[in-house]
């Protein structure tokens, strides 16, 4: 028998889809500002393995000679990325759904068991609540992440007035790099996160709309079952 | 075919309760609904955004009109919050210093500059003008500093700069009313460049005229005979050979403001 089951409150729905647009202008414009300054790249054993960013990268993007514009996009847009995090902290803080979320003491052992049974390399996987170990650790470490993006922002921003900030941060050129690495990580959390979303097919994604689920449960055993068992 | 069986309509009337297939395609209808929705105003506001026209040329051009509103908001609350004239740049030893500076831009300070000839301009809030000459300005206490110098591009550099503080050479030549002022103008001697700073700013502990770097007279490529250094602003701010400064209550021209940048720049 087919039921409907509550899974995603509004609240959660509403900073999800809203943080995903802002997001997705927040690196856009990193992107303008980054390139009036491109200079990290991957070194291994004194070969560059990596340049941040190709040529042929920034020209499919429009990218060069963009930076007070994107300076201008990225100092409007910051507000409202940083109101809806602390919107969505809040709002999962007072509700109580951090209980559900937050990664507890066996998660770290459990998500190698959830990861082994995504790639196919174990049958079962572990119980789990709404979010398995995996998720919870996922979904956490991306709003620690969104935090550290607003505070090592921050930090590059008002490096002389915020100086306490900036030293907290690791220095000018430490920030700098953690704002751009972390940049990197909402990229590969993005890429990954889409797929386990087609993998879980219809019922899941609609749930991050609609707010629920449906499943599919035996009938409810009768009162003379029950005095049975 | 308009005619309808009356019985049949009230039947119809009567509330049968959802079946849970029902349930699911009306909620689905309903959520995916306002969805589509506003991800089309989401995406129409984003377009209107873009498009939006560019402010109208002044002290500050070449941003889009409401870009440019925001960044004055958000620069007068991050002042209005943070600036304080007590918090000091960073400084470092001596040895920290970059021997290659970095140079970025000519404008405004192209070829060479005869000292002898070269006066500092200031324009008084009356309009008469005080010429300053490059001895008179040696003469005054000198002030060196050491800081990590920030472009608006991005890079940084440490930088070993000696001159004398704003803030010294004002009191010295009586500006007093002048220092009421809620702006400074500095411009180069062909006008080609110049730049608007805050009072607050132009008068913090650590801004300087540096005729020196390196602990040597200013080279013509940086600025010389006499140049600005406030390490509170990104690099765009500190102007090279200062010809003339102005005082004035409101913003004065600022030529990367002109080009879409924020007027504060502030750091």
């Amino acid at each position: 028998m087919k039921v409907i089951k509550e899974k995603h409150s509004l609240a959660m729905r509403w900073a999800h889809w809203i943080n995903f647009p802002l997001l997705g202008i927040m690196i856009w414009s990193g992107l303008l500002i980054y390139w009036a300054n491109d200079e990290y790249e991957v070194m291994i054993f004194g070969h560059r393995f990596i340049k941040f960013f190709p040529e042929w990268f920034y020209n499919l993007l429009h990218i060069p000679h963009r930076l007070s514009e994107g300076m201008a996009f990225h100092f409007l847009f910051m507000w409202f990325f940083t109101l809806n995090g602390i919107f969505y902290v809040l709002y999962t803080l007072i509700s109580g759904e951090w209980r559900e979320l937050w990664p507890q003491k066996h998660s770290f052992k459990e998500a190698w068991l959830v990861l082994l049974h995504d790639l196919h390399l174990r049958k079962t996987a572990p119980p789990q609540g709404k979010y398995n170990a995996a998720q919870r650790i996922a979904y956490s470490a991306i709003i620690v992440m969104g935090a550290g993006s607003v505070w090592t922002g921050l930090a590059i921003y008002k490096p002389v007035q915020l100086n306490w900030l900036t030293w907290l941060m690791g220095g000018y050129h430490l920030a700098r790099i953690w704002h751009f690495a972390l940049t990197l990580g909402y990229v590969m959390f993005f890429v990954i996160h889409v797929i386990q979303v087609i993998i879980a097919g219809w019922n899941n994604f609609r749930s991050v709309i609609s707010g629920f689920e449906v499943i599919n449960e035996p009938p409810k055993p009768t009162a003379h079952d029950e005095e049975k068992s | 075919m308009s005619l309808q069986n009356p019985q049949h309509m009230t039947k119809k009337k009567v509330k049968q309760p959802l079946t849970v297939e029902q349930k699911i395609r009306r909620r689905e209808f309903l959520s995916f609904g306002i969805f589509g929705t506003l991800s089309a105003a989401a995406y129409g506001g984003w377009k209107w955004l873009y498009h939006s026209p560019e402010e109208q040329a002044g002290v500050t051009a070449g941003a889009r009109a409401p870009l440019r509103r925001a960044l004055n908001k958000t620069e007068l609350f991050f002042r209005r919050l943070t600036f304080n004239e007590n918090h000091l740049v960073k400084t470092y030893p001596v040895e920290m210093a970059a021997k290659t500076v970095r140079h970025n831009s000519d404008i405004g300070s192209e070829g060479d500059v005869d000292i002898d000839q070269w006066r500092l301009r200031i324009v008084r809030k009356d309009k008469s003008v005080l010429n300053i000459t490059y001895k008179e300005i040696l003469a005054l206490p000198k002030t060196e500093l050491v800081f990590d110098f920030k472009c608006v591009e991005g890079w940084d550099q440490i930088q070993h700069w000696g001159g004398v503080l704003f803030k010294d050479l004002l009191t010295h030549f009586g500006l007093l009313k002048e220092v009421e002022m809620d702006y400074v103008g500095m411009m180069t001697p062909d006008e080609q460049y110049y730049v608007g700073l805050d009072m607050p700013s132009a008068i913090h502990p650590q801004t300087i005229l540096a005729y020196e770097m390196n602990g040597k007279p200013l080279p013509a490529q940086h600025g010389k005979p006499l140049r600005l250094i406030i390490p509170v602003k990104y690099g765009i701010k500190n102007l090279k050979r200062i010809g003339t400064i102005i005082f004035s209550d409101q913003r004065p021209p600022d030529y990367w403001a002109e080009q879409g940048y924020d007027y504060y720049s502030g750091l």
